[in-house]
């Protein structure tokens, strides 16, 4: 009998491995990535207002502040799911947004702001999509929430909704310096 | 004779079609122009091809049609045109998109336990290998045996 002892524990050891493995397996299965940018500084951008034909924004004048910086495009389906959110977040008035219109066209992004209404403080465009490679953008949406000294504490794949924003991103906030 | 082959031609048209059509269609997911240097350009297929579209994750940059696939693409070819070496590039898109870019992850103090596990595995079966057959060796010979072993002693 106790010659079994010791492969059963073996396999009762495998049992507890791939156990802990599977619990502790991403929600969304491997779809969601963590990203290396957390705790790191958000990259920083020079690029052109959508709203303002010929400014541009300096992603160094977040600065000092609270950041939601949200990446979108008038072609993402999932974008407009999660609208209503950062138009919620918007009246709640406790962050502005940066919006970042990723490899987007002009004029369909200003008629999705008309239509749907304009959560964003500012807007600015990635056409060439290389400030969306430096913040490591996989698909759209993405929210980075970005800290008065400009590091990156939290981030949303995907389309984020009022419980997301509730449980993830505003306990940051509560901790305003 | 000669109208059964005159049916099979429109098949056989058809077959070839279908191959050339497949072999266009493979050439034609990367647009990124050729690096004039073709050591530069066989770096650039290497690398396309070890690093994952991160929005299909199973396909690697180089097979892609995605456009973040194609922008990737074009960022590789630009930091080796830029004179940044293999490892430069892969420590950049790592920075950016994390280990999960590499289909070959590399070695780190965190895998290392993985990539040592089949040696460790293979020492211990050999030990255990050992002490089973030293210790049935010295056991007794089963009595079949024996006697026989007796009659010639």
């Amino acid at each position: 009998m106790r010659r079994f002892l010791l492969p059963l524990g073996l396999f009762a050891a495998l049992v507890v491995v791939l156990a802990f493995g599977i619990y502790n397996a991403p929600r969304n299965g491997s779809k969601e990535i963590l990203s290396p940018l957390l705790g790191k500084p958000a990259p920083a951008f020079a690029l052109p207002k959508l709203l303002e034909p010929g400014a541009t924004y300096d992603s160094g004048s977040m600065r000092g502040g609270w950041h939601l910086v949200n990446v979108w495009g008038s072609w993402c389906v999932e974008c407009r799911a999660e609208h209503a959110t950062l138009l919620q977040i918007k009246g709640e008035g406790r962050v502005p947004i940066v919006g970042i219109d990723w490899k987007d066209d002009d004029a369909t992004a200003n008629a999705w702001l008309a239509q749907l209404g304009n959560p964003y403080d500012t807007v600015v465009t990635d056409h060439s999509g290389r400030t969306a490679i430096d913040w490591g953008v996989y698909g759209a949406p993405e929210s980075f929430l970005v800290d008065p000294a400009g590091i990156v504490v939290e981030k949303q794949i995907g389309a984020m909704s009022p419980e997301d924003w509730q449980t993830k991103f505003l306990p940051h906030l509560a901790r305003k310096p | 004779m000669k109208h059964r082959q005159r049916q099979h031609l429109p098949l056989a048209t058809l077959a070839l079609a279908i191959v050339l059509g497949l072999g266009s269609v493979a050439h034609a997911v990367d647009n990124t122009p050729p690096l004039a240097d073709p050591v530069k350009q066989q770096r650039y297929l290497a690398l396309t091809h070890e690093l994952r579209c991160m929005q299909c994750q199973n396909e690697a940059l180089a097979d892609s049609n995605v456009s973040l696939a194609a922008d990737l693409r074009l960022e590789v070819h630009d930091l080796i045109a830029q004179g940044k070496s293999d490892d430069q590039i892969r420590d950049y898109l790592v920075a950016r998109y994390g280990e999960f870019i590499l289909f070959r992850p590399r070695m780190s103090l965190r895998n290392a336990w993985l990539w040592g596990a089949p040696a460790i595995l293979l020492l211990a079966g050999i030990v255990i290998a050992i002490r089973v057959i030293r210790r049935r060796s010295q056991l007794p010979i089963p009595d079949d045996e024996a006697s026989d072993a007796g009659t010639d002693a």
